[in-house]
């Protein structure tokens, strides 16, 4: 019995690596934890987004913690300040990896304010 | 008997304390929506405007170009540009009297962007704002054709670079929204800012003790096309 429980948990030990291999790497900004632990965040984040924007657009309800805009300024790359911008962006890797398009940042300024208010001095 | 008595007074008035103790709270948050993001925008409040035409110069354009550096709108002209606010110019043909004005969304109580809309993206904030959620819009523009200030504009080209607080995007129609990001967080609208004449009053109309609520009480003010009875949130003094 212990043989075999031994046996199945070496078969185990490259499937898990090998599920590590496979996920997309993520570079994602200053990140830290704000809402939630980033397994159900991972799960979750569209219904809270969904919620927030509706909360926010039709009732005047703006959350300080929970928007899109503070998504963005903390998760933006601190190279290109961008969450789409690059294969390895924070949205973009998952969302091709999961092949889920976003039309989020079509109307949605994908790049932190700071950036953007740089740019305008300029 | 008396022992109950005062048992169902005691009962009776700590109920009554906690009771109100719990609705206090609530009470205030809803006057003081105005300045708080985080409250819902209350039914109490209706936002308006009152324009004095004869405060307001013609060939000024401030509250446009105000209006476009907040909203980060092109600034251009033609017809496929989002304009959200216009200056435009009124003359009386028997007398030859000229006026400036600015036109832009009258936030109607009873708006006809709502009523055609088909999929409730046209809406009116219990505040009274009529706003569009682009969410919801799929961009019929039949909104635009109701209106009878030609007031919404269809944004026909794809953006980039928008304002983190303003989200604007291609097939979906736009109008002013009377800053409503501003309004939430206590400021004014960027037009009544950018007024170097002061020609445009923004308030609560809702409010008697308010400085506009005063002025539309004590001088003559009128809506355009009142006849339609929408009823706007925006008055005209001078008109």
């Amino acid at each position: 019995m212990k043989l075999l429980l031994s046996l199945l948990f070496c078969l185990c030990i490259p499937a898990v690596f090998a599920a590590e291999a496979n996920t997309p790497k993520l570079d994602i900004g200053k990140g830290g934890q704000c809402v939630k632990d980033t397994q159900w965040m991972r799960i979750n984040h569209m219904h809270l987004l969904i919620h927030q924007r509706d909360e926010a657009v039709r009732k005047g309800i703006r959350s300080e913690q929970i928007s899109l805009k503070n998504c963005v300024d903390c998760h933006a790359s601190t190279k290109d300040d961008s969450v789409v911008a690059r294969d390895d962006s924070f949205c973009v890797g998952c969302h091709r990896y999961a092949a889920v398009s976003i039309d989020c940042f079509e109307c949605h300024a994908s790049k932190r304010k700071i950036a953007l208010a740089n740019k305008d001095a300029q | 008997m008396s022992d109950l008595n005062t048992q169902r007074r005691q009962f009776l008035k700590t109920t009554l304390g906690a009771a109100a103790v719990a609705i206090a709270p609530g009470m205030l948050l809803f006057d003081v929506a105005h300045g708080n993001p985080q409250a819902a925008a209350s039914g109490k409040v209706r936002w308006g405007m009152l324009v004095d035409i004869n405060q307001c110069k013609d060939g000024c354009n401030d509250c446009v170009t105000a209006c476009n550096k907040e909203n980060g709108l092109s600034g251009g002209t033609k017809s496929t540009d989002p304009q959200w606010i216009r200056k435009i110019s009124i003359k009386d043909v028997s007398t030859g009297h000229e006026q400036s004005l600015p036109m832009m969304c009258q936030h109607c109580e009873h708006p006809p962007c709502v009523d055609v809309c088909p999929t409730q993206a046209s809406f009116k904030r219990a505040d009274g704002i009529v706003l569009v959620d682009r969410h919801r819009c799929i961009g019929c523009r039949y909104c635009m054709m109701a209106c009878p200030y030609k007031a919404r504009s269809f944004v026909h080209e794809p953006l980039e670079n928008q304002n983190p607080d303003v989200p604007r995007g291609k097939g979906t129609v736009e109008a002013c929204n009377m800053c409503v990001l501003r309004i939430d967080n206590g400021l004014q609208p960027a037009c009544v800012e950018g007024c170097q004449n002061k020609a445009i009053l923004f308030g609560d109309l809702n409010d008697a003790n308010s400085e506009i609520a005063k002025k539309i009480q004590s001088v003559a003010s009128v809506q355009v096309r009142a006849d339609l009875q929408l009823n706007t949130g925006i008055r005209y003094q001078g008109l």
